[in-house]
C-alpha cells in the first residue's frame, strides 16, 4: 500500500487521488455469483489487466467528502457570476427528477408505457412557448451552446429551402459570448462583428451598413452581456429582417425577461433557453445543462427530430396520446434520444409549476432590482462604462487610476471575503471587466455585505495592494501555476508501476 | 521592445527577413500573448505560401492567435523544434523562434523597424 | 415569491437607493406595446402540491424497476447503481457548484474531473481523456470535427460502419451537414454479415476518419487491429465507439491502436432517465490533445506548493478561439462525470469486471434458451457481449406487443433502422436480469409460435 503523503518529494498533497488511495485486494461494492451457467469467454479477445483502483466503500465516501469541502457552491454562498444566473437550486426539484417513474424509464420504450414523460415534455414545450412567444419548441439540445448550434443549423436550413445559398455571413455584436461565433464558425460562416454605441446598444448605423443579402442573420443577446436592454431592439430586428436575415436570440439573459417581454414579440425569430440558468437546473460543477430552442412559425418545420407531439386528442374520458413527430424538413437529430429529460426537463417543469405567471414575473423583477441596487451602491467606487438602468446584471471596470491592481486581483481578493468572484474579462469590450449578476435569490444583507466588500477592496487597492496581488490568502488553495499546467501537461494519473507486486 | 532594423514587419505583427527568407512572430506579439504553450506550424516544405495565408497556430495560457505569411514564396524549411519547445517564441522570437523559411520571398505590405515601433507604441491595450 | 428572500420593506428601501419609485420603473427600456404580457400558465403550486402532481405523472409511466422486466438496450442500459453514487451527487458542494473557472475554490470539482479523466483513460486503454461531451453520439460527431481540424480540410471522406448506432450516425450527419463531406460505408443495403475488414476497400487517401463500434450495434465483438492498421496505412484516423462495461472484460481499442475512443458513459452509474442526460466520453492519444475539444483538467501546483488542478489548454476553447475553435462546446457533463467516477471507484477493478461477466453470462444463457425456441434463432454467429440480434420470424412489433402484455419490455425492433432485419429484435441482458426473468422471456416468446 502506497503511503500517499510521503510517496515522493515534491508538491504537498492535500487530498490523494483515488489511484493514490488504492490498495490491492480491497473491494467496494460487489455483485452476486451468476445464477446462470458460465459461458465460455473468447480468450483471444480478453483484456489482460484492468488498471482501475481498489477501495472499500468507506474510503470512497471519505475521499469524495474531502473533495467536496474544497468547493464553493450556491448552497454554501453567493455567486455573482454575470451571465451564469447562479440562483438557488430548489431541493424539491432534486426529488421530483429522481422519482422512480422517471429514473427507470428507457427512451425506446413503447410510447403507451411512458405517457407521463411525454405529457410532461409536451407541457414544458407549451410553457416555454407561452413564456417566449414562439410557435414551436424543441427540448432536445443538451446545453446552451448546443442550442446555438441548433439555431445556426435552423437558420441555414431555412434559407437553403428558399433556394438562397449566398447567405454566408453572421452578424455578431462585439459583446457576444464566445459560443456565438464558435457556433457560426462550426458551419463555416463568416463572422462580421457589429460594434456597440456609447450607450451600450447595437450601433444601428454600423448594422445598417453591414446588412445585405449575403447575411444569414444576427445572433444577439438581449439584454446583452453588459446587462443592458437594447434601447432600439425593435429597430435592430427590423433592419435584419429588411435584408432578409433571421434574428437569433441567445437566451442566456432570459432571467430579466420572464413576464416582462416575450422575445418573439419584439422581433426574434428563434432563441435558445438555458434551463440551467433561468430555470434553476443546477450547474453541477460544469454540467449537464439543457438548451431547448424556440422558433417562430416559419422555422417550425426545420426543428430537430424527434419533437413531442399530440398524436391523438383526448376527450372527457380519455387523455390525449402523446408521441414523437418528425418535423417535415427537419435538420436532423442533434443528439441521441430525446434531450436532458431527467436532469433538465423535469426540474424546469417543477420550477415553472411552482412559480406560475406571477412567480415568474417576480423572478425577473427582483433579479433586476437586486442588480440595480448593487449598481447604485457601487457606481461611485467602480467605473461603470455604460451607466444607465441595467437589467439583471451590470459590468464594472476592475481597475483604478494610479494603481496596478486589475480585475483578476479584485476577483481573487473577494474569495478572502468568502464570496465567489463575478465573471471577469468578459465581455471583451470592457477593460478589466467585472460582470455582476446577483440573481433574485439573494437577500439584502448578502447584497450589502458584497457591496461593502468590494468597496473595502477598492480602498485596499490603494493602501495595501499586495493584499490583492497575493490573494486569496485565507483559502486552502492559492493561485495556480497555469503555465506549468499547460507546459508539463499532466492530464491523468495512474496506479503506481509496482502496484501489482503488492498484491 | 526588440525591433531589429534588418527585418520587415506586418500590421499583424509578423516579421520577414529578406536576407534569409525567414519569417515569424514579433517580440511585441509574443509579449501580448505571454506564456506560449503550443505552436503548430501549418505548412510543409514544398508548399507555396501567399501573403496573408496562415502559417502557424499559436496558443498561450490565455489567448490564441494565427500567424500569417508575411511574404509569398515556396517553403524550404520549417522549424519543427517549435512544437517541442513553444516557449522559444517567447525567449527568442527573431532567432531560434523562426517559423518558416521561403525562397524568393516576395513580401506583402510590410513596414520597416522604425515605422513598426511607432505602430506598436500607438496601440492601446 | 417562492424563493425570493426580499421583504416588501427591503424592496422599497432598495428602490429608494436606486432612485425609482416602483419595480415597473426599472423596465422603461422595454417597448411599451409588449411590456408585461399576461402569461397563460397555471397558477403557482406550493411544494406540497407540486410534489403530488409530479408523483402522479411519474407513476403514470411503466418503469423497468417495478412494472416491467426489461430486455431493451440499444445504447441505454439497465445496470445497478450503488447507493453511494447518488449520495455523493446529492451533496450541494458538488451539484450546486459552478464550472471551476476559479480553481482556488473549486478543487473538489477539478480533482474529481481529473480522476474521471484518469479512470476513462485507463478503461479505454488510451493516453488522455477530456472532461466529457454531452453524450456518445455528440462525442462521435466531435471526433469527426477533430479529424476535419487535423487535416485542415484537405481530406473530406469519413468511412463509417453500418453497425455504428443508427442515432449516432444520424447525429454525425446533422453535425456535418455544412461541411460537404463524403460519408460512406453505411448504405441501407450494406451486408451486415460482412467482416470489418471489408471496410478497408472504402479507405483511400481522401479518408480522414474511419468509425466503428465495439461491441457493434448488434452486440458483436470484433478485433479491429487489422482494420486500424489499414486505415493508418492510408493516413486516416480511427475512432472506436465503445461500450464502457464491455471494456472491463475485453481487449481495449487502445491496444488495437485506435486514435480516438468515444462512447456513452450512461452504464457507469447514470440512470436511464428516459435517455438523458448521459455522458459522452472522449479519449485519445496525447499527441492529439491540442486538437481535442472539450474541457481538460491538468495537474499543477499552487503558490503554497500544494498539488492542485486547473482547467488547462483553455486557449483551444470557444471563449478564446471563438470562430476558430474546433467546437463551440462550453459545458461538460460535470455532475455525470462525477457519477461515473464514483461508480468506477466504488466498483473498482473487481466490481466492474463482475458486472461485465454477469451481463455476458446472462446474455449467453438467454441466447441459448431463446435460440432453442422453434422458429427463432440468433441472427449472427460472431462472439457477442451482452446484446444479440434474435430472429423471431414474424414482424418484431407483434412479438413485442405480445411480450408487453406479459409485462416484458422486448428487445429493440431492428427493422426501424435496418430494412433487412424486419423480423429481428436486439435483446440486451445485464446483471439486473435474473435467471427467472430470462426463463419467463423464453416461455412467453415460445407462446408466440402458438398464436
Amino acid at each position: 500500500m502506497t503511503d500517499a503523503a510521503s510517496t515522493k518529494t515534491g508538491p504537498k498533497i492535500v487530498e490523494p487521488t483515488i489511484f493514490d488511495l488504492s490498495s490491492p485486494g480491497r473491494t467496494g461494492v460487489s455483485f452476486p455469483d451468476p445464477d446462470v451457467p458460465h459461458s465460455e469467454l473468447p480468450k483471444s479477445m480478453l483484456r489482460a489487466d484492468l488498471p482501475l483502483p481498489e477501495l472499500a466503500e468507506v474510503d470512497v465516501v471519505r475521499h469524495y467528502m474531502h473533495l467536496s469541502k474544497f468547493n464553493y457552491s450556491v448552497d454554501g454562498g453567493y455567486y455573482p457570476l454575470g451571465s451564469c444566473t447562479m440562483k438557488y437550486n430548489p431541493k424539491i426539484d432534486e426529488d421530483t427528477c429522481r422519482l422512480p417513474g422517471f429514473l427507470f424509464t428507457h427512451p425506446l420504450q413503447p410510447i403507451e408505457t411512458v405517457q407521463g414523460n411525454l405529457a410532461l415534455m409536451y407541457q414544458l414545450q407549451e410553457w416555454l412557448k407561452e413564456i417566449s412567444g414562439f410557435a414551436a419548441v424543441t427540448l432536445q439540445p443538451a446545453a446552451g451552446a448546443h442550442g446555438e448550434f441548433t439555431g445556426v443549423l435552423l437558420m441555414r436550413a431555412y434559407h437553403k429551402s428558399r433556394g438562397d445559398a449566398k447567405r454566408i455571413k453572421m452578424l455578431i455584436p462585439d459583446s457576444a459570448h464566445g459560443t456565438n461565433p464558435a457556433s457560426a464558425g462550426m458551419l463555416g460562416l463568416k463572422i462580421v462583428q457589429i460594434p456597440s454605441d456609447p450607450r451600450g446598444n447595437v450601433d444601428l448605423k454600423a448594422l445598417q451598413e453591414r446588412c445585405d443579402d449575403t447575411v444569414l442573420g444576427m445572433m444577439l443577446t438581449n439584454p446583452n452581456t453588459l446587462g443592458l436592454f437594447d434601447e432600439h431592439i425593435e429597430e435592430v430586428c427590423r433592419i435584419i429582417h429588411a435584408c432578409g436575415g433571421l434574428m437569433y436570440g441567445d437566451g442566456a439573459n432570459l432571467n430579466a425577461l420572464l413576464g416582462i417581454v416575450r422575445p418573439a414579440e419584439i422581433g426574434f425569430d428563434l432563441m435558445h433557453f438555458n434551463l440551467h440558468k433561468t430555470f434553476a437546473v443546477p450547474h453541477g460543477g460544469g454540467g449537464p445543462g439543457s438548451g431547448p430552442v424556440g422558433v417562430a412559425a416559419p422555422l417550425a418545420d426545420f426543428l430537430p427530430e424527434p419533437l413531442v407531439g399530440m398524436l391523438e386528442e383526448g376527450d372527457e374520458e380519455t387523455p390525449p396520446l402523446f408521441g414523437f413527430v418528425k418535423p417535415a424538413k427537419s435538420i436532423g437529430r442533434m443528439k441521441a434520444f430525446h434531450g436532458h429529460f431527467g436532469g433538465g426537463l423535469v426540474r424546469a417543469f417543477t420550477y415553472i409549476a411552482m412559480h406560475g405567471p406571477d412567480g415568474l414575473k417576480d423572478i425577473s423583477q427582483y433579479a433586476v432590482l437586486n442588480a440595480n441596487y448593487l449598481l447604485a451602491r457601487l457606481r461611485r467606487t467602480y467605473r461603470v462604462p455604460f451607466d444607465r438602468i441595467c437589467m439583471h446584471e451590470f459590468v464594472a471596470e476592475g481597475q483604478f487610476e494610479g494603481s496596478d491592481v486589475r480585475a483578476l486581483d479584485i476577483a481573487k481578493r473577494l474569495m478572502d471575503y468568502n464570496f465567489h468572484p463575478p465573471t471577469n474579462y468578459f465581455p471583451l469590450i470592457v477593460h478589466e471587466a467585472l460582470m455582476i449578476e446577483p440573481t433574485e435569490t439573494e437577500n439584502k444583507d448578502t447584497l450589502d455585505a458584497f457591496a461593502e466588500a468590494l468597496i473595502k477592496i477598492a480602498a485596499e487597492s490603494k493602501t495595501q495592494p499586495e493584499l490583492l496581488h497575493n490573494a486569496p490568502s485565507t483559502t486552502q488553495f492559492g493561485r495556480m501555476d497555469e503555465v506549468k499546467a499547460a507546459r508539463d501537461l499532466v492530464l491523468c494519473c495512474w496506479l503506481p508501476e509496482d502496484y501489482e507486486e503488492q498484491r | 521592445m526588440n525591433v531589429p532594423a534588418s527585418l520587415k514587419y506586418t500590421k499583424s505583427d509578423e516579421w520577414f527577413d529578406p536576407a534569409s527568407g525567414a519569417m515569424g512572430l514579433s517580440d511585441y506579439a509574443q509579449s501580448q500573448l505571454s506564456d506560449i504553450v503550443f505552436v503548430e506550424v501549418l505548412v510543409e516544405v514544398g508548399d507555396t505560401v501567399e501573403v496573408g495565408s496562415p502559417i502557424a497556430s499559436v496558443e498561450s495560457v490565455k489567448a490564441s492567435a494565427e500567424t500569417y505569411a508575411s511574404a509569398t514564396g515556396k517553403v524550404v524549411a520549417v522549424n519543427k523544434a517549435l512544437s517541442e519547445k513553444p516557449e522559444t517564441l517567447n525567449s527568442d522570437p527573431y532567432g531560434a523562434g523562426w517559423m518558416v523559411k521561403v525562397e524568393n520571398g516576395q513580401p506583402g505590405e510590410v513596414m520597416d523597424s522604425g515605422a513598426y515601433e511607432k505602430y506598436c507604441a500607438q496601440r492601446t491595450h | 415569491m417562492t424563493y425570493i428572500p426580499i421583504s416588501p420593506k427591503e424592496r422599497d428601501a432598495m428602490l429608494a437607493v436606486i432612485g425609482v419609485k416602483t419595480l415597473d420603473d426599472l423596465f422603461k427600456d422595454v417597448p411599451v406595446k409588449h411590456r408585461f404580457p399576461k402569461l397563460d400558465l397555471p397558477p403557482a403550486l406550493t411544494e406540497m402540491e407540486a410534489a403530488a402532481e409530479l408523483a402522479d405523472i411519474a407513476a403514470s409511466n411503466e418503469n423497468v424497476h417495478g412494472d416491467l422486466i426489461s430486455f431493451l438496450g440499444a445504447g441505454i442500459y439497465n445496470h445497478y447503481i450503488p447507493a453511494v453514487v447518488d449520495h455523493m451527487l446529492r451533496r450541494g458542494e458538488f451539484y450546486t457548484a459552478y464550472t471551476p473557472y476559479q480553481p482556488e475554490i473549486s478543487q473538489g470539482t477539478l480533482q474529481a474531473i481529473f480522476e474521471y479523466q484518469s479512470l476513462m483513460a485507463a478503461l479505454t486503454g488510451m493516453e488522455v481523456s477530456n472532461a466529457s461531451h454531452y453524450d456518445g453520439a455528440t462525442a462521435a460527431a466531435e471526433a469527426v470535427n477533430m479529424a476535419w481540424a487535423q487535416f485542415r480540410g484537405k481530406r473530406r471522406k469519413v468511412v463509417i460502419s453500418a453497425t455504428v448506432h443508427p442515432q449516432y450516425r444520424a447525429v454525425i450527419r446533422t453535425y456535418t451537414q455544412g461541411m460537404e463531406l463524403d460519408l460512406a460505408g453505411d448504405d441501407a443495403d450494406t451486408d451486415l454479415d460482412a467482416s470489418p475488414e471489408e471496410l478497408e476497400t472504402l479507405i483511400d487517401d481522401n479518408t480522414m476518419m474511419v468509425i466503428v463500434q465495439y461491441p457493434d450495434f448488434f452486440g458483436r465483438i470484433y478485433d479491429y487491429t487489422k482494420l486500424i492498421g489499414a486505415a493508418h496505412g492510408k493516413g486516416a484516423l480511427v475512432c472506436v465507439v465503445a461500450n464502457p462495461t464491455a471494456l472491463a472484460l475485453f481487449k481495449t481499442p487502445g491496444e488495437m491502436d485506435a486514435d480516438i475512443v468515444v462512447g456513452d458513459g450512461q452504464p457507469l452509474g447514470i440512470p436511464m432517465w428516459f435517455g438523458g442526460p448521459t455522458l459522452g466520453f472522449f479519449t485519445t492519444k496525447k499527441s492529439y490533445v491540442h486538437k481535442m475539444a472539450g474541457r481538460l483538467v491538468g495537474e499543477t501546483v499552487d503558490n503554497h506548493g500544494q498539488r492542485a488542478y486547473v482547467l488547462t489548454l483553455t486557449a483551444r476553447e470557444q471563449h478564446i478561439k471563438r470562430e476558430r475553435a474546433t467546437s463551440n462546446i462550453c459545458t461538460n457533463q460535470g455532475l455525470l462525470a462525477l457519477a461515473s467516477a464514483v461508480y468506477m471507484s466504488v466498483l473498482g477493478k473487481s466490481g466492474l469486471r463482475q458486472v461485465a461477466e454477469l451481463s455476458y453470462h446472462k446474455a449467453h444463457y438467454a441466447a441459448e434458451q431463446l435460440s432453442k425456441i422453434k422458429g427463432m434463432g440468433l441472427c449472427f454467429s460472431e462472439p457477442f457481449f451482452h446484446e444479440f440480434a434474435l430472429c423471431v420470424n414474424r414482424p418484431a412489433d407483434e412479438v413485442n406487443a405480445h411480450l408487453l402484455e406479459h409485462g416484458i419490455l422486448g428487445g429493440y425492433a431492428l427493422g426501424q433502422d435496418y430494412p433487412s432485419l424486419k423480423n429481428h429484435l436486439l435483446i440486451a441482458v445485464t446483471e439486473m436480469n435474473t435467471k427467472e426473468e430470462i426463463d419467463t422471456l423464453a416461455g412467453v416468446l415460445s407462446e408466440v409460435n402458438n398464436d
